[in-house]
């Protein structure tokens, strides 16, 4: 258990949650192992206390802040979102956190910061994927947003899921939630956090670029290279009902985001 | 007496060898029995069919290399059977996938076969391999004489679009397919050695002759 968290219902679908269990154990995270069930058997003991977040770049007052000093100033709100992996399964998350523009606001970004970069902590002792000869991903993992999207309400820093903090599997102590663009976007155990002039590298692309792009907002006319975006498996699937639902543009969040985009045309930066 | 005793062994072997197979389809119908295969057993179910279509492929594929390299003969009785479980796996793999994952929607089915070009290449080699499985009893191959020889060879290419299969998905780690292909790499090559030196012996004879 973690602290108090008020819901925030505003925010929050009427969909039906993905239990705790599933949630907690079918992960992507590839620091613990590429496999579903791997970050749940190989991230017990990481260590998140103490844990440290640098803030650098366009800010006025930069530095390396104690977790709890980061989110001791904010009311913890408590979101269900929807979560759209990539790879067409998705799920419903009551994540606990704080939305990321609050906590930006608080170190003074210049008129210069145009994007945010985050970085994943980089400890191959603790971290078993990162010491695999034969992964084509580059380690510390990278992630960035376009500062409008990194100030958006949605947008959220969480610190805990189902009301309790977060298990490492999920991406403790500190992870990226945001939920209209696939869920490798939502960076796991953020360990810095810098503002730029520049559009950030971010890992999946800078793997396969044609794949995956910087945006990577949730968009069922798009398709992934090599499968379709157009429908998602809702987990938990049972096997007499794929649970199969059509995916909305912007994991159905385009009321709420698609005006970030006006303008743009979304095939070209997908 | 020993003759029967050995006998009696040759039955146990028999069945071991028989029921081995069979158990990685018992231990996913059981956990999915309770529902111990996590928030998506259908993926879990087609994963693991598939590994095993494969595993059982591969070891089809080992027995005349084990024979010839390692003088091991007793595995040959078993190939046939090796190749049959093969094809069985790789059944329920596809039908799994249509079952649970698609849910039989030939819409979708022919929206998943265009887009994931993957999924073409493991159907084609389950295709092919079906009349492997056909014409793998004994009547048939008396009954094919040398061309079931020839029909049989079709494994080679089916091993290689299996290979496109998995390599086609992978995400960023690519340790598993190169585990198999290494060993896939071993089992073609030790044939492709064989023969060579099958020709160049046939035709320092020629030369002799």
């Amino acid at each position: 258990k973690i602290r108090e968290s008020v819901r925030n219902t505003a925010l929050s679908t009427d969909d039906k949650l993905t239990p705790y269990f599933h949630v907690m154990s079918y992960n992507n995270f590839y620091e613990f192992g590429t496999g579903k069930k791997d970050p749940a058997r190989h991230a017990q003991n990481f260590q998140t206390d103490p844990w440290k977040v640098e803030i650098s770049g366009e800010v006025g007052k930069p530095g390396v802040y104690n977790l709890e000093d980061l989110i001791k100033p904010h009311l913890l709100e408590e979101r269900i979102y929807r979560l759209r992996c990539v790879e067409a399964w998705s799920m419903v998350v009551p994540w606990m956190g704080l939305s990321l523009g609050d906590l930006l606001k608080k170190f003074d970004p210049t008129s210069k910061a145009k994007y945010v970069e985050f970085t994943t902590l980089h400890d191959p002792d603790q971290m078993p994927g990162q010491r695999s000869r034969f992964s084509t991903l580059e380690w510390p993992y990278v992630e960035g947003l376009r500062i409008d999207e990194a100030m958006h309400p949605l947008t959220m820093l969480a610190v805990g899921v189902y009301g309790n903090a977060m298990p490492p599997q999920n991406g403790a102590p500190l992870r990226l939630v945001v939920p209209w663009k696939y869920g490798f976007k939502s960076i796991k155990s953020i360990v810095k956090i810098r503002l730029t002039d520049k559009m950030p590298n971010t890992t999946w692309n800078l793997m396969a670029p044609q794949e995956y792009g910087f945006y990577s907002n949730v968009n069922p006319a798009v398709d992934h290279p090599r499968w379709s975006q157009a429908s998602e498996r809702r987990l938990p699937s049972s096997l007499f009902n794929p649970n199969r639902v059509d995916t909305l543009p912007f994991n159905g969040y385009a009321d709420e985001v698609a005006e970030l985009y006006r303008g743009m045309d979304l095939k070209k930066w997908f | 007496m020993a003759k029967a005793k050995s006998k009696a062994l040759g039955y146990l072997e028999w069945w071991v060898v028989f029921l081995l197979p069979l158990a990685p389809l018992g231990w996913l119908t059981y956990n999915a029995w309770i529902f111990n295969l996590g928030a998506d057993p259908a993926q879990e179910i087609v994963l693991e069919t598939g590994v095993w279509a494969i595993n059982l492929l591969w070891i089809t594929l080992a027995i005349t290399p084990l024979r010839r390299v390692f003088k091991l003969n007793w595995p040959l009785r078993y190939r046939r059977m090796m190749g049959l479980y093969s094809l069985f796996y790789a059944a329920v793999h596809l039908l799994a996938f249509a079952t649970f994952i698609l849910g039989w929607r030939w819409d979708l089915l022919l929206k998943e076969l265009s887009e994931r070009p993957y999924i073409i290449v493991g159907a084609l080699g389950l295709l092919l391999l079906i009349p492997l499985g056909v014409t793998s009893t004994r009547g048939m191959q008396r009954r094919l004489g040398r061309n079931w020889l020839k029909l049989h060879k079709l494994v080679y290419p089916i091993s290689l679009l299996v290979m496109v299969h998995i390599i086609w998905q992978i995400r960023s780690d690519f340790g598993e397919q190169l585990v198999y292909g290494l060993i896939l790499g071993f089992l073609l090559g030790s044939r492709m050695y064989f023969y060579l030196q099958r020709k160049t012996r046939v035709m320092r004879a020629a030369r002799a002759a």
